[in-house]
């Protein structure tokens, strides 16, 4: 009885204390889904309102006059996607090479996609640009996907995942003749569900959010994804900000709607981001 | 088993002969399957490698070489050795920007205990509702850092921004946080904590999560309060994945680009440029400045590779200092 008193006694102020994180946390997305419904004049009346005084979606129609919004949507949509599917096989197969079968040269392979995980990104894009370039690939969607297609830490993770499954099904498969392929895409893969859905939330989230690699490689506002259009929405409303509060809510409400979806599988993915560097 | 049943009693000799024979069947036919499985990995894991290597791997190498060389007008490159690092080490603009982006991280970490006092909140037993509480502290790590910094910017705003009118209502004189240069670092410092504290507090309680709860109870019949279980239990048990934390956090910091690239503004050059520039620009902003737009792709490639190695060198030591404070059980 003591014991679930005390217990009681140390709920509440848990409550009261994660509940005011809550609200911290919460708030700036609060403020921001209520300024993108106010009119200009009323974003910035004194004392601020906290409701819209009645909600005006105009915000939300001169975003998609500024920027070519809806295109930038579908680029993001079929950029992150072809890039998240890319992985998933590119680095699933290569994955299930290192974890399962035996090869001359395999040891130092490995090492050479793990000195790649090593490096920060920037190493990266001054040849990358140049690659694109060279390719004609400036302002295209191709160069938003190519060089994400590939990655190191999606072959470091899934390797883990598939050294942790147990060998006995495949062994079987093995011996009854089927070969590494077969058993790679008929039983290890389905296996690695878990695994692969990790993989696909985080690439596509990240894809989704990059910035710095779209305002390099595509200028064109109609080539862009939402996170550089974003960019230049700022730059052309710089201080009309129930404006930018609609054009960044837009772009960021489909991730969170998937997000709230899938919360559980969300959380675990990033939670295995730590050897992303 | 089986071998026996069929052949009835079975003379020992006879037995280990019939074992080798099997044996050697099966040596043979695993020799002839890694003999072909051995094409089968190189064949799988030849895409991602060429990737790797065409995207990743010799872009480093080129990296490096384009640190040692000039870019011309119209591309070309002059082999220059190690002037840009001799630039580099004289350029004040080098100096502010690695300064802003050492505060950032330094500040960014202190929000690493505030990860943990949330992380043992959610744990306690009994509390209902941490789904809840998980996905509203999760938020900020899914959203797109772009439009995080125009929410803040909105926060911050001088003028109307609702920080300073709810400063006014409190008697306080906000300021302009984001254009104020002895503001804006944290100003930045303060969302880079909003949006990991999620993120770290989700892996801390994964490492509380793994603490047996036998360590509490054993503690507890020893006499030892709440407070001395914290001190003695929970924090050398959840040491490492404080260090693992840290140097994530340390990590990704240091390459902090688009919220502080889009909460203090472009680099116009001219009067809209933000008056606190200097001090908010990161090293990784300028060197998207030098590499992009100032066409000084050697200055730029030497600036990243300095960023390189500071990586890897603070990551050594914190390696190094973990055996002061790190307890693998």
């Amino acid at each position: 009885m003591r014991r679930t008193a005390a217990r009681e006694g140390r709920i509440r102020p848990a409550h009261v204390l994660l509940a005011l994180g809550a609200v911290i946390t919460v708030f700036p997305l609060v403020w921001e889904v209520l300024t993108s419904f106010k009119s200009f004049g009323e974003s910035v009346r004194m004392p601020p309102t906290i409701l819209p005084a009645h909600w005006d979606r105009s915000n939300y129609a001169k975003v998609f006059e500024a920027v070519p919004f809806g295109r930038q949507f579908v680029n993001t949509v079929v950029m992150a996607l072809l890039r998240t599917a890319a992985q998933l096989l590119l680095c699933a197969m290569a994955a299930y090479a290192f974890a399962r079968i035996r090869f001359p040269g395999r040891g130092a392979l490995f090492l050479g996609f793990l000195a790649v995980l090593m490096v920060p990104g920037q190493l990266f894009l001054l040849p990358q640009y140049q690659i694109m370039q060279s390719l004609g690939w400036l302002d295209s969607m191709q160069a938003l996907v190519v060089p994400g297609m590939f990655s190191a830490f999606g072959t470091f993770l899934l390797r883990q995942f598939f050294m942790g499954l147990p060998e006995e099904l495949e062994e079987a498969a093995r011996l009854d003749g089927a070969n590494p392929f077969t058993v790679f895409w008929r039983i290890a893969l389905p296996l690695a569900r878990p695994g692969l859905l990790a993989l696909g939330i985080l690439t596509f989230l990240w894809s989704w959010n990059d910035l710095m690699w779209p305002l390099i490689v595509n200028t064109d506002p109609a080539k862009m994804p939402l996170s550089a259009g974003l960019a230049s929405l700022q730059g052309a409303h710089l201080t009309e900000y129930p404006v930018l509060m609609a054009g960044s809510l837009l772009a960021t409400l489909p991730v969170i709607v998937v997000f709230v979806a899938m919360q559980r599988q969300f959380i675990q993915g990033i939670a295995f981001s730590g050897m992303k560097g | 088993m089986s071998v026996e049943a069929r052949t009835g009693p079975v003379v020992p000799g006879r037995r280990a002969r019939a074992s080798a024979v099997v044996g050697r069947e099966l040596r043979r036919r695993e020799r002839r399957f890694r003999h072909r499985d051995k094409w089968w990995g190189y064949a799988l894991i030849a895409p991602a490698g060429l990737g790797l290597a065409v995207f990743y791997l010799w872009p480093v190498v080129q990296t490096v070489y384009y640190s040692l060389t000039r870019w011309g007008a119209f591309g070309g490159t002059t082999w220059i050795g190690l002037s840009n690092y001799r630039t580099l080490v004289a350029d004040p603009e080098f100096w502010q920007s690695l300064a802003n982006t050492g505060i950032y991280t330094g500040l960014v970490l202190l929000g690493i205990p505030l990860s943990m006092v949330l992380a043992v909140l959610l744990n306690l037993k009994g509390l209902r509702g941490t789904g809840v509480y998980r996905t509203l502290y999760f938020l900020p790590v899914v959203t797109m850092p772009a439009a995080v910094a125009v929410v803040w910017r909105w926060l911050y705003n001088g003028d109307v921004g609702i920080l300073n009118q709810a400063l006014s209502a409190l008697g306080i004189d906000g300021t302009y946080w984001v254009s104020d240069p002895d503001t804006i670092r944290f100003a930045v410092a303060v969302v880079g904590v909003w949006m990991t504290v999620g993120h770290h507090m989700i892996l801390l309680l994964a490492g509380l999560q793994s603490i047996p709860a036998d360590y509490y109870e054993a503690a507890s019949l020893d006499g030892a309060g709440r407070i001395r279980q914290f001190f003695s239990v929970t924090l050398p048990l959840l040491s490492p994945t404080l260090f693992f934390t840290t140097v994530l956090s340390v990590i990704q910091s240091l390459q902090v680009f688009d919220l502080v690239y889009l909460i203090i503004g472009a680099n116009t050059q001219n009067s809209l440029q933000n008056p606190a520039f200097g001090e908010g620009q990161t090293v990784v902003m300028l060197f998207f400045q030098k590499a992009f737009f100032d066409n000084q792709r050697g200055y730029g490639a030497a600036i990243v590779c300095v960023l390189f190695v500071l990586i890897m060198a603070l990551t050594a030591v914190q390696f190094r200092l973990q055996k002061r404070w790190v307890h693998y059980a």
